[in-house]
């Protein structure tokens, strides 16, 4: 993945050189240097967790401006399931696509709704004979990231068809030009109302296609404050919601695994968590387990960095929200399989970690030269010498980023022995 | 230099920890460029017998030598020994207490499985003194 493209970035003014981030970032991304917080761009999957830690809001997740769109003739909204359990005393996913229109779009697409189909879809897929097992759901882009990364094996493993994302932007094109058959698809601008940071680069990087029918992301605290104030004027809303109880389930942490129907199925949430989960699928120790979710945040996409409601309170309003609704609103009669709209049209990359050396013997002998370092050092894992861990700062070291006076425990008993 | 060592200490008086080492090898493996099927291979070999060794052992010492053809994995402990090594060689042959069972492992698997990811596999024991597994992976 090439500079510029992720989304979470780093506040210079801002960044006072403080340990919280380094120490929480579950890829072992960010280092302290010069008395600041760098982030090591291949390592990093976007995750947003350094965005929560930061006691300085020095770490900021880059995203769209509604206003720098006012060229496109057709402006359609894609709100993520999560944006609906933002706001309070709400009876109907319909007063929020209402004020979306309000807010100076053309037309909503509910992501829920493509995500029901992907549902049907996902279904589909795991009734087919000779796939991998446990399918890995490829919805969290943070997840598919870290398994590029850090789980290579597994990527077998990933479901490949497209995200409810690029689904629902792919139909909201098709549905736009359809009904207003003078526009050209360059007029029109699909905009996703995100959740987090993962989205946004998954837009820049997308995961399986070739380039992403999303035009560009907005923030869902951006659009908080717009649609609320729209909200209190609105008495009879339109009937836009295309959505059942299944759509609105993906905005929490294991919505798209029940919602398959099998009881054989796990659904993680946060890195640290799904990363234990990762490593015991490769160790091949779960057994009987048929589909397996993961989200990078805790709660799901309610727990998303650019939400504005606590995760838990935002589930809970979904949950009030869905009352009387049908099961789903987007079953498909037929069962002819898979159809290729859905499916990836691109292999994933291979962007395995960063390794010491193309030449396995000089990455053998710097592992060796890394251990020896590592043995001299004082194992305390402080991050003072702005390295995560000791075994991080003795491989920066043997990469040339770092020197051992780095190391605050060091550079005292070298003192003190001087003395 | 032509191998690295990594040497880990296997602690019995904590089941949820068994695995770990497994785990910190599988990162160090990748940062050294091996392909993710070896990779795989080793992990699951020093898995089970990482379990094996807090189970049956009360822990014990794990090392592995990586070399550029091969990894050699040894696993020594001085548990109470294999009296009939054939025998627990055989698929779902266990000796796992009821507890252990309970929380999903004792399947007879581990030894057979060391073997099925492994080139070559050793096992020297000795009843009342201790057990050490020699495993290698080729490249």
């Amino acid at each position: 993945m090439s500079i510029n493209k992720h989304s979470v970035t780093l506040d210079l003014e801002r960044c006072k050189g403080c340990t919280n981030c380094i120490k929480r970032c579950p890829t072992e991304a960010i280092r302290v240097r010069d008395g600041h917080a760098i982030i090591l761009e291949d390592r990093c999957i976007d995750c947003g967790e350094c965005i929560r830690v930061c006691p300085y809001q020095a770490k900021k997740a880059t995203y769209d401006k509604f206003e720098s769109f006012a060229d496109y003739k057709y402006k359609i909204a894609l709100p993520a399931p999560a944006l609906y359990g933002q706001f309070e005393d709400l009876d109907d996913v319909d007063y929020v696509l209402t004020a979306l229109i309000e807010c100076g779009f053309d037309a909503v697409f509910e992501v829920s709704k493509a995500a029901e189909i992907i549902t049907e879809y996902t279904r589909r897929y795991m009734k087919m004979n000779n796939i991998p097992k446990p399918v890995i759901s490829s919805a969290c882009p943070a997840m598919v990231r870290l398994i590029t990364l850090r789980f290579p094996y597994l990527k077998e493993n990933l479901m490949p068809i497209m995200p409810p994302i690029e689904y629902a932007a792919r139909l909201a094109r098709q549905q736009a030009l359809e009904t207003h058959p003078q526009l050209n698809d360059d007029d029109i601008c699909v905009l996703f109302i995100s959740p987090c940071p993962a989205k946004v680069s998954y837009v820049r990087n997308p995961i399986g296609v070739e380039k992403s029918a999303v035009t560009g992301v907005v923030s869902v605290n951006d659009f908080y404050f717009k649609i609320r104030s729209k909200l209190k004027d609105i008495k009879n809303p339109m009937p836009l919601s295309q959505t059942g109880i299944i759509g609105l389930n993906w905005a929490g942490s294991g919505g798209e695994a029940t919602s398959l129907l099998s009881e054989k199925y796990l659904a993680a949430d946060g890195v640290e968590n799904c990363i234990k989960v990762l490593d015991e699928i490769e160790n091949g120790t779960l057994h009987n387990l048929e589909f397996v979710e993961l989200n990078a945040c805790i709660g799901g996409c309610v727990g998303g960095t650019l939400n504005v409601e606590n995760p838990f309170i935002a589930k809970a309003r979904i949950r009030s929200l869905r009352k009387y609704l049908p099961i789903s609103r987007n079953r498909m009669r037929d069962d002819s399989g898979l159809c290729d709209e859905v499916l990836w049209t691109k292999p994933i990359e291979n962007e395995s970690y960063e390794s010491l050396s193309e030449d396995r013997l000089t990455a053998i002998a710097k592992m060796s030269q890394i251990e020896q370092i590592y043995k001299e050092l004082p194992h305390l894992d402080c991050g003072s010498c702005g390295a995560p861990n000791c075994h991080a700062l003795a491989e920066d070291i043997i990469k040339g980023d770092a020197k051992i006076t780095d190391c605050l425990i060091t550079l005292r008993d070298r003192r003190d022995k001087q003395k | 230099m032509d191998k690295v060592n990594f040497h880990f200490e296997i602690d019995g008086d904590n089941f949820t920890s068994a695995g770990e080492a497994s785990v910190r090898i599988k990162k160090l493996l990748r940062e050294m460029g091996f392909n993710p099927e070896v990779i795989r291979r080793v992990s699951v070999a020093m898995y089970e017998g990482e379990i094996n060794m807090v189970i049956h052992a009360n822990g014990g010492t794990a090392d592995v030598d990586v070399y550029v053809d091969r990894i050699e994995i040894t696993l020594a402990d001085c548990g109470p020994g294999i009296s009939n090594i054939e025998l627990a060689m055989q698929e779902g042959y266990s000796t796992a207490p009821d507890n252990i069972r309970s929380l999903g492992f004792g399947a007879g698997m581990g030894l057979p499985n060391m073997k099925r990811y492994t080139d070559d596999m050793r096992i020297e024991s000795e009843v009342g003194k201790g057990t050490t597994v020699y495993m290698t992976v080729n490249v």
